[in-house]
């Protein structure tokens, strides 16, 4: 029998969920740079999450983008206080994130909507499913 | 792959249940076995949605226990998990083993028992078929992704919000109108004559949506018995025949960015058209995933039944009711007949089949009977999608 090498454990990550969640605590937005296509993945994923390549390196976001769509939860899941406010941002580097925005949430309106946001902050939960403590960046509308 | 037919259905009545979610699914399971008319003997293999019964009942493997409640013996048996998609996704699996050859004669459906759970954590519960590291933190809710789905479909069209609401109370008031002349229905006999502003002035539930704008959480368990098409006619004058299907996985929320056209149902869609060589101007009656007001809206968009930002001036103007261009959801739908996430897929492919059998209630039912329907499933936010093609006509002879 011909002798082989074992096998090599290959590990692909450059970016984990939970390196990004610290970044977050840190007021760093974390995500992946493509050499390939030169497009920007975030949060994390193991290949670039435009074009699939697995040559990736890590950056860093602004932290800026536009508020593309918001809704205030009145009926929480358990564990959760609302009313709150959940949007979805298109980052000045591309990628869309989810997050919570910092606003009255009886003075939410549809003019809100297109206006540039920044990352201020994170908003944290943890419950007997979640797996432990995640965060999410809480956004600020910029004036 | 050889053709394949539904010649069974059987279906509990949707709403609160004092039965365990196995004893749901066994009721619904003998009803089908006894309308096809086949002994469990012949039950080679069971495929079966369940989405949270752990949580419900502290049950797992509710698709072993089901098939030893049948009294079926120790024959194969899988759970299958695409959230609201579940069932959808077992009855394609259990057509593509028959279609192989593997097995003849299969049972496949699914069940769920939310209502036990309570709103809080159901709503906690139900949120698990979401991207859990980004979108929990987040406290996303489902009527929550439907208010942003809304607010998107708002902004892309130009459509005024307060314009669109008016037009999405359509969905919730056409659906009612069904739902309520459905016995099976969680809402047989309600809310079969809301107005707009009703809907619009309900409870809101997430911005812009209000609770007739949601579906309800509900208990219930939906079954067919599939079987090799050369056989069917042995069991059934009727057949009804799977001409083609179609699935489909998606990421989190925020990668697909514009979730009006979730990637997942548009190549789900056309998978099923493709593998039944048919387009949406050959479907007869529809019965798709209207969780809320604003689901409905982009299904529509998305399977082609009518162009990008038209679906809601076609729903307020009548053409997705009796005698428009596609009925949509005459049995109510999720929102008036209920949605048991785990037999949802399943309910949907026997309202088909009873549309086909002409046996559909007065006032739901479809006429001249429908030759070719459709399902559409939709699991989380867009990460499951599936399709189901159904006619009353063998695909070859």
């Amino acid at each position: 029998m011909v002798e082989r090498e074992p096998t090599e454990i290959r590990e692909h990550y450059v970016l984990t969920s939970a390196d990004y969640e610290k970044g977050l605590k840190e007021g760093k937005l974390l995500g992946l740079r493509c050499k390939d296509c030169k497009q920007t993945t975030c949060p994390p994923m193991i290949v670039c999450q435009r074009c699939g390549s697995k040559e990736l390196e890590k950056t860093e976001l602004s932290g800026e983008g536009e508020l593309m769509t918001f809704t205030v939860i009145r009926i929480p899941p358990e564990g959760y206080e609302a009313p709150y406010i959940v949007c979805l941002v298109k980052t000045k580097e591309g990628p869309w994130i989810i997050g919570r925005l910092d606003y009255d949430t009886e003075k939410m309106s549809q003019k809100l909507l297109g206006k540039k946001v920044r990352v201020k902050g994170v908003y944290a939960h943890v419950d007997k499913y979640s797996g432990g403590e995640h965060v999410c960046p809480v956004f600020e509308i910029l004036q | 792959m050889r053709d394949v037919a539904i010649i069974g259905m059987g279906h509990t009545k949707f709403g609160k249940a004092e039965k365990t979610q196995i004893e749901l699914f066994a009721e619904a399971a003998m009803q089908a076995m006894e309308d096809a008319g086949v002994d469990r003997k012949q039950i080679e293999a069971l495929f079966m949605g369940s989405v949270l019964p752990m949580f419900e009942e502290g049950q797992g493997m509710t698709s072993a226990y089901s098939v030893s409640e049948l009294g079926l013996g120790s024959i194969p048996s899988t759970r299958f998990e695409g959230a609201c998609a579940s069932s959808t996704i077992a009855l394609r699996d259990a057509y593509m083993w028959v279609g192989s050859g593997q097995y003849d004669i299969v049972l496949a459906g699914g069940t769920e028992r939310a209502l036990i759970m309570g709103t809080p954590f159901a709503t906690r519960t139900f949120a698990m078929g979401g991207h859990a590291a980004t979108e929990g933190p987040a406290g996303l809710t489902f009527p929550g992704v439907f208010a942003m789905t809304a607010v998107l479909y708002s902004r892309f069209y130009d459509i005024p919000l307060e314009k669109l609401r008016e037009k999405m109370a359509y969905v919730s008031i056409k659906n009612h109108k069904h739902g309520a002349l459905n016995p099976l229905a969680q809402w047989y006999q309600k809310y079969g004559n809301l107005k707009v502003e009703e809907v619009l002035n309900s409870r809101m539930i997430a911005d812009p949506l209000t609770l007739l704008d949601c579906c309800p959480f509900s208990d219930g368990a939906a079954a067919v018995v599939i079987c090799a098409a050369d056989i069917a006619r042995r069991y059934t004058d009727e057949p009804v025949y799977i001409l083609g299907t179609g699935q489909g996985s998606g990421g989190a929320l925020a990668r697909l960015e514009d979730f009006t056209k979730p990637a997942s149902r548009i190549s789900s869609a056309r998978m099923a058209f493709k593998s039944a060589g048919l387009s949406p101007k050959d479907i007869d009656v529809l019965e798709l995933h209207d969780c809320f007001t604003s689901a409905e809206i982009i299904a529509l968009e998305c399977m082609g039944f009518f162009d990008w930002g038209e679906a809601a001036d076609a729903t307020e103007d009548g053409q997705t009711d009796l005698g428009g261009k596609i009925p949509t959801n005459m049995s109510g739908g999720l929102i008036g007949k209920g949605h048991p996430i785990g037999a949802t897929g399943a309910s949907q492919a026997c309202m088909i089949v009873e549309q086909m059998r002409g046996a559909a209630p007065k006032g739901n039912q479809v006429d001249p009977v429908p030759e070719i329907g459709m399902t559409d499933t939709l699991g989380g936010d867009f990460g499951t999608l599936g399709h189901i093609i159904l006619g009353r006509s063998r695909r070859s002879k």
